[in-house]
């Protein structure tokens, strides 16, 4: 298997994992950020990254409107619906105990995915195209869709661009510190409620960047189609250690990389390529509780 | 506030699922005067686009011949969701809470075969419409079917690959969680190998799961095995998906699949990328075979008038429906066993597919397959083959 392998093949298959890598490593900031702040596994992640490819879908295919417009809306009206889910479904549970909270996760998750088959059917729709990103160009016998290169800068940018946020601005300071305690944070007087929201617009804002890219590379829409990119991520994040944004990026290239290798060098195994994210999880968290770029939890008393 | 909004949803909740307890029936369809028939496909999920043909030729012929025995026919539709667990569930609750007799479907040999024990259990005849595998009416005298079987068309595409693309070299994509697209996958290989005499005409075997969306690791794999033709019979999205990466990959093979190509969401997912793509069907609209077959697409253009074509499946759906009812008829009585007993003696019935006879196995005996082609974003017509 190994011994077949020509060079060509392999630098593919890398060329293939980094723009896999990078799409999970764009969901997964999300996840990590909510978690970092809220100590809450946003289990709907997932599907508000469904609902964002359908308001593109929607916004191209059905409203015809040129496709800067319709990315600005759909990041917009993801955000919206971030922010909505945000309120209605975890701010009341705020105080209650996390595993309330994370079952109003899951629940908003079902409603998500119901209320999208209800909507818009549970058969596929077509991504409209885009000759510009998906049409292949080679080298040596190499191929390129220019999408697979801008993920991985798309992921690079808006990660420093949330780094910056978070370290040099005023909210990000208000993040960090609702981040480290809560009640403290309250007490300083930083608007929790405020904090939060931004959280949450900025995590699903990522999500709807990743649903546009992912839906240029593989175009078709379901309701159903966040369910495992959504589990996929929020290991990826896990492995990174979650609450950490530098984290999550390695996780989904870690994550994306594995994928295709285990392809690449055992073609036998495909079928279980799902598998190997779980795997991953397992041995990571045997040895590193805390993810790779984790910080020790130290329990107060 | 909060507390008595809760409990006003909580409240509206348990209405609700009072409601839709009440609304089914708990008398046996048997003795009352309708005649109740599930039909039970993938309405949602991966699989919806063709349940949802499927229904559409069920339906069709509903409109056709409401009636039996005197007898109004109810067609009680269940979504089995694309989903095993999910299969056993619907059927299970077509059986014991909407009482039907007969059972219509599914999309998907998966899904046929995950509903065997629970119809071959309680007694319920079911006819499978397009589900190919042989599985589902092995060892089950429940299971009936209208269409052709999988070692069939596993040998149709052999021969359409080996002699007519001239191919020596092929590769194969399968969705292994799909028994239909392993038992196809399995029954072309035995069949390629033998016709080309070489053990090792398959040189690529690429693995993938149901809602999968990124091909391009086995695709990578799969170029440098340099097949002369990529073998590919799976779920429509997938597929369309699995087509369009590979020729961004640079792939230029040809794709040949099996009848669950056959939907527009084929067309629609996989674009430009699909045209060329080559598929074995059940049914050729522009030339059917029976006079049943004509009136069935004259019906169907009359009822869907924007449709361009009409797909293999549909017309599958109407000849379970019309070889049920036909049964029913000879049975003399909507009792399940007695039905099951008129389809497992149906001969010469004229279909819009064909002439059905039923044999020992509970299988249609079918020898010919139609061949189609993507053309101009549209399935076209391309070749009979007739194997005895």
């Amino acid at each position: 298997m190994v011994v077949g392998m020509t060079m060509e093949t392999f630098l593919q298959q890398l060329i293939n994992g980094l723009s896999v890598g990078s799409l999970y490593a764009l969901i997964a900031i999300g996840y990590t950020m909510v978690y970092g702040i809220l100590r809450l596994i946003n289990f709907a992640h997932g599907d508000i990254f469904m609902m964002a490819a359908y308001f593109t879908y929607f916004g191209i295919a059905v409203f015809f409107l040129p496709w800067y417009v319709t990315f600005i809306i759909t990041i917009g009206l993801t955000m919206l619906l971030g922010v909505t889910i945000e309120r209605v479904a975890y701010r009341p549970l705020r105080d209650a105990p996390k595993t309330s909270l994370l079952i109003s996760a899951i629940g908003v998750s079902f409603l998500l995915e119901n209320v999208a088959t209800y909507l818009f059917s549970g058969k596929p729709q077509a991504f409209p195209e885009f000759p510009l990103m998906t049409t292949p160009f080679f080298i040596g016998g190499l191929s390129f869709q220019p999408v697979s290169i801008v993920i991985p800068i798309v992921a690079f940018i808006l990660m420093s661009a949330l780094l910056f946020i978070i370290n040099k601005t005023k909210i990000g300071m208000a993040m960090r510190a609702v981040a480290v305690d809560y009640d403290t944070a309250k007490l300083m007087g930083i608007k929790i409620n405020g904090v939060i929201s931004s959280t949450f617009a900025i995590g699903s804002a990522l999500a709807a960047v990743g649903a546009i890219l992912w839906c240029m590379k593989y175009p078709s829409v379901l309701p159903l189609m966040g369910v495992v990119p959504g589990l996929k991520c929020f290991i990826a994040a896990v492995i990174g250690g979650i609450g950490n944004v530098k984290g999550a990026v390695l996780g989904g290239l870690i994550l994306g990389f594995s994928e295709v290798l285990m392809v690449a060098f055992f073609p036998a195994l495909t079928g279980y390529r799902d598998a190997i994210a779980f795997v991953i999880l397992i041995i990571i968290l045997l040895f590193l509780p805390n993810g790779l770029l984790g910080k020790k939890q130290v329990e107060k008393v | 506030m909060k507390k008595t909004l809760a409990l006003l949803l909580s409240l509206a909740m348990v209405v609700t699922m009072v409601a839709g307890c009440s609304s089914g029936s708990t008398t046996s369809s048997a003795d009352s005067d309708v005649i109740k028939i599930g039909v039970f496909e993938p309405l949602t999920g991966a699989n919806a686009a063709g349940g949802e043909l499927e229904v559409e030729g069920v339906e069709l012929a509903n409109q056709l011949r409401p009636e039996v025995l005197g007898k109004k026919v109810e067609l009680v539709i269940a979504d089995n969701k694309s989903d095993k667990a999910e299969a056993t569930t619907a059927a299970a609750r077509l059986i014991e809470k909407d009482k039907v007799v007969a059972i219509l479907g599914s999309w998907g040999s998966s899904l046929s075969i995950a509903a065997g024990d629970v119809v071959k259990t309680n007694q319920i005849p079911a006819v499978a419409l397009s589900a190919t595998n042989p599985q589902v009416t092995a060892g089950n005298d429940y299971y009936f079917r209208v269409c052709f079987l999988d070692p069939f068309q596993g040998t149709v595409m052999a021969n359409y690959a080996s002699k007519k693309l001239n191919a020596k070299k092929v590769a194969i994509i399968q969705e292994v969680s799909n028994d239909y697209s392993v038992g196809l996958a399995k029954f072309f290989t035995d069949s390629f190998v033998k016709l080309t005499g070489d053990p090792n005409a398959i040189v690529a075997t690429g693995n993938y799961n149901t809602g999968d969306q990124d091909f391009n690791g086995i695709l990578t794999n799969i170029k440098a095995a340099n097949p002369d033709v990529i073998f590919a019979p799976g779920n429509f999205t997938e597929s369309a998906l699995i087509i369009k990466q590979a020729r961004a990959l640079g792939i230029t093979a040809p794709f040949i699949g099996g009848d669950t190509w056959e939907t527009n969401e084929f067309i629609t997912v996989g674009g430009a990328d699909v045209e060329g793509a080559v598929m074995s069907t059940f049914f050729d609209d522009t030339n059917p075979l029976t006079e049943a077959g004509k009136t069935f697409v004259a019906e169907y253009k009359k009822a869907y008038p924007d449709r361009e074509n009409i797909a293999a499946v549909t017309a599958l759906g109407y000849d379970g429906y019309m070889m049920t009812l036909d049964a029913i008829e000879r049975a003399g009585s909507a009792d399940p066993v007695a039905i099951r007993d008129a389809l497992a003696a149906t001969k010469d019935f004229e279909g819009a597919t064909g002439m059905i006879t039923i044999d020992a196995n509970g299988d249609a005996t079918k020898n010919e397959a139609i061949i189609k082609t993507v053309k101009d974003g549209k399935f076209t017509y391309l070749d009979s083959v007739t194997i005895d």
